[in-house]
């Protein structure tokens, strides 16, 4: 065993509301300069939907992740020798078609237009040619199934429905949606660090952050192919990649990160996961079916005397793992089982999971009234119009039981409140869907608080990240804004 | 470039001003911007003639830049090779197809440039100016290698005593001096690209990513050590 400690995170998206509030808040600190400007490090997606950039869950078309060949693990976009036979032209490196073309608009033309029969327009202006363009793509395009004629219908998740099932998911006046806020996973075998030809990706030994060296980033761009997610970005202006640094700064001042912050619907949770290193590549190797419940086995019990002197002998600090004692993330995906990793058939191991969302039950029936106290108590779930299939592709490696566990438990718990709140329901009956969601009483009272009653202190369980212990940390991340990373005060100029 | 002044100014005197500023400056470069060490790709943002231009640069130069290696460091065997018929001509077609290559990708590379206006943002004056030089420098090398056969067995018995006296610090333009117009050229222009090398993208070449064939795929940094290549192991002692 070889304890480490990852600061990991949970999104309830029961709860997204899709404000794309986290999104402008972290835009807002961290990516409004030159050559960042189509960077989205947090963005948000209407699933289903193609994502931004588009289709990246296409892994046949953009080779992101670790596949197996012959019993090995290696990267889809690359080994090792293509990898230097490659280097000068990237076959895997998505391109800014992809993304989108990053715009502002001509305002001054509202100013200085001269007196004509038609009011002035500002039109839009690429912010990379400065150029006049015609805006057809944005890094939120098909938000809230906006055009899904042409975009919902391309989600690479819908290969998992029958024919039926995908018409019923874009019939009029049924059709269904949520969103999935996507960040860095910053995962426990990150396919970005083991793309990089220079060396220059890495994990931070202390809280798990993968981070991108802007000194030794040569620009090769290998991470934005490897990495599944596409969460690590090409800046074209410095010719350096850039990527999530879960904001570091703020959590070593004991703040959430930026994007937790200001979240609207209140649907994330942060907090420390002790971990299991030595055991990362024998589980990355389990067969699809297996990978969910490996990666639960990684994840330690942090009240487990051997894990506390495991990590004691690791040297992490007592603090922290009193940190991972009061964490909600480790509630949320070990102790309920709630929450599941997206794409685990990556075999990346993100360390961000979510809660898969509950949606509205198909009116299939014809005028039919929905009877909820029927013998199945959890047949709606079958029935919802977000099928678990889709759920299961996106959420539980293609394992549909994990989601389905995820879905009854939640609806159990609803009922329950149901029962004690609102009493249109039997507490018979509610404590039968309990039993049948393997959920006992305090269990559900516990989801019931972290869910819905949550306060800061609740959701984000920051470890002290022992800044004196962290040399290179001591300057003030905010004085090299508009500059290019940090640790050292240079403009991002790249010379002559 | 008859004037015996000019001559030693540009074959004796030019390639110690060269490399004095190519280790100087590729050093300070690395030490005091490392940032910018680095090449600027712009497959990002234009990837339909991307690959074309740069592989067959790269791939070109890498070989042709190697045979001159090779030339300079075994030129006895080079001679014995080519003291065959048959092998002098598959060793000069085969450096002529690589050089004819890097010509085509630098010319690639630069129309790129040119055409697309996306690729021009980021392109700066330093890149212009290498550019051109390079250009001249692989047409200059053609036109040598065509019209002044064999090349590859003349520069194992002028050019690489030339370069041995520069390197050995005893200057010795006997070599060139005779030599036509062309080839002064191609030497001359091989200076100041190598004077020039450590203010453009050209670093890029210094810091080839070799060490990642056998780097362990997973690095861990921790505090106050630095990068650790082995991941599932944690050094001991620290902390604490």
């Amino acid at each position: 065993m070889n304890v480490r400690s990852q600061v990991s995170m949970v999104f309830h998206l029961d709860k997204c509301i899709g404000c794309h509030t986290c999104s402008i808040a972290c835009k807002n600190i961290w990516t409004d300069r030159k050559g960042t400007e189509y960077m989205w490090w947090n963005n948000v997606e209407t699933k289903p939907g193609t994502g931004f950039p588009t289709r990246w869950e296409d892994q046949e078309r953009y080779k992101g992740g670790w596949e197996k060949k012959n019993g090995d693990l290696e990267l889809k976009s690359q080994n090792k020798s293509s990898a230097l036979f490659n280097i000068f032209h990237n076959p895997n490196q998505p391109t800014l078609d992809d993304y989108y073309e990053p715009w502002t608009y001509d305002y001054q033309n509202l100013f200085n237009a001269p007196e004509g029969a038609d009011q002035p327009t500002a039109k839009p202006i690429s912010m990379i040619t400065g150029e006049y363009i015609n805006v057809e793509a944005g890094p939120n395009w098909d938000d809230d199934l906006g055009g899904s004629p042409v975009y919902a219908q391309n989600d690479p998740n819908l290969e998992s429905l029958t024919p039926e099932q995908r018409e019923q998911l874009f019939a009029t006046e049924r059709l269904v949606f949520f969103y999935f806020p996507r960040i860095c996973n910053h995962c426990l075998n990150p396919a970005c660090v083991a793309a990089c030809p220079s060396g220059a990706l890495y994990k931070r030994g202390e809280d798990g952050i993968v981070l991108i060296d802007q000194k030794r980033c040569r620009g090769w761009r290998a991470c934005v192919a490897a990495c599944p997610y596409k969460k690590t970005y090409f800046n074209w202006s410095t010719g350096k990649s850039e990527k999530c640094i879960l904001c570091y700064p703020r959590l070593e001042t004991g703040q959430a990160p930026a994007c937790f912050h200001s979240c609207v619907g209140r649907i994330r949770y942060l907090g420390v996961l002790l971990y299991d290193a030595a055991r990362i590549e024998e589980v990355a190797k389990l067969p699809d079916d297996q990978l969910i419940e490996g990666q639960r086995s990684l994840i330690l019990d942090p009240f487990d005397p051997e894990v506390i002197a495991g990590a004691r002998a690791n040297g992490i600090h007592d603090s922290v793992v009193e940190s991972a004692q009061k964490s909600p993330v480790y509630q949320f995906v070990k102790v309920w089982k709630l929450a599941l990793p997206p794409h685990l058939e990556y075999r990346t191991f993100p360390m961000l999971f979510y809660v898969p969302p509950m949606s509205p039950v198909m009116a299939s029936k014809e005028g039919g009234v929905i009877d909820h106290v029927s013998g199945d108590l959890f047949h709606d779930i079958e029935q919802s119009r977000v099928p678990v299939a889709y759920l299961a592709k996106l959420l539980g490696a293609g394992q549909e039981n994990k989601v389905r566990y995820a879905l009854r438990k939640q609806k159990a718990v609803r009922w329950y409140r149901r029962a004690l709140t609102v009493g249109d329901v039997t507490m018979e009956v509610s404590s039968r869907m309990l039993a049948e969601a393997d959920c006992s009483s305090e269990e559900a009272e516990a989801i019931y608080r972290l869910t819905s009653l949550c306060t800061f202190e609740d959701r984000f369980v920051i470890p002290p990240m022992h800044r004196e212990e962290a040399i290179q940390m001591m300057e003030d991340p905010l004085e090299h804004k508009a500059s290019a990373g940090f640790g050292f005060v240079s403009g991002p100029q790249r010379g002559m | 470039m008859t004037n015996p002044t000019m001559n030693l100014l540009l074959f004796a005197m030019l390639p110690y001003v060269a490399l004095f500023t190519f280790f100087l400056g590729t050093i300070l470069r690395y030490r005091k911007a490392p940032f910018t060490y680095s090449s600027l790709s712009s497959q990002f943002l234009e990837n339909n003639q991307h690959f074309w231009g740069l592989t067959a640069l790269h791939y070109g130069i890498i070989a042709i830049l190697l045979g001159h290696l090779l030339g300079l460091l075994i030129p006895r065997q080079i001679l014995l090779w080519n003291s065959r018929p048959l092998r002098l001509y598959v060793l000069e077609i085969f450096s002529l197809a690589f050089a004819l290559m890097a010509l085509v990708g630098f010319v690639g590379v630069i129309e790129r440039r040119i055409r697309y206006p996306k690729a021009r943002t980021v392109t700066t004056p330093a890149d212009w100016i290498i550019e051109s030089m390079l250009i001249l420098q692989a047409a200059a090398g053609i036109y040598v290698a065509i019209f002044y056969p064999w090349g590859t067995s003349w520069y194992s018995t002028s050019a690489a005593p030339y370069l041995h006296s520069i390197f050995l610090f005893r200057p010795d333009i006997s070599y060139l001096v005779t030599m036509p117009f062309i080839v002064k050229f191609h030497v001359v222009n091989g200076w100041l690209i190598v004077g020039f090398f450590p203010f453009t993208r050209l670093v890029h070449a210094l810091v080839a990513p070799v060490p990642y064939l056998w780097r362990k795929p997973q690095l861990v940094r921790w505090y106050g050590i630095g990068i650790l290549p082995v991941w599932p192991r944690r050094p001991s002692g620290a902390r604490d």
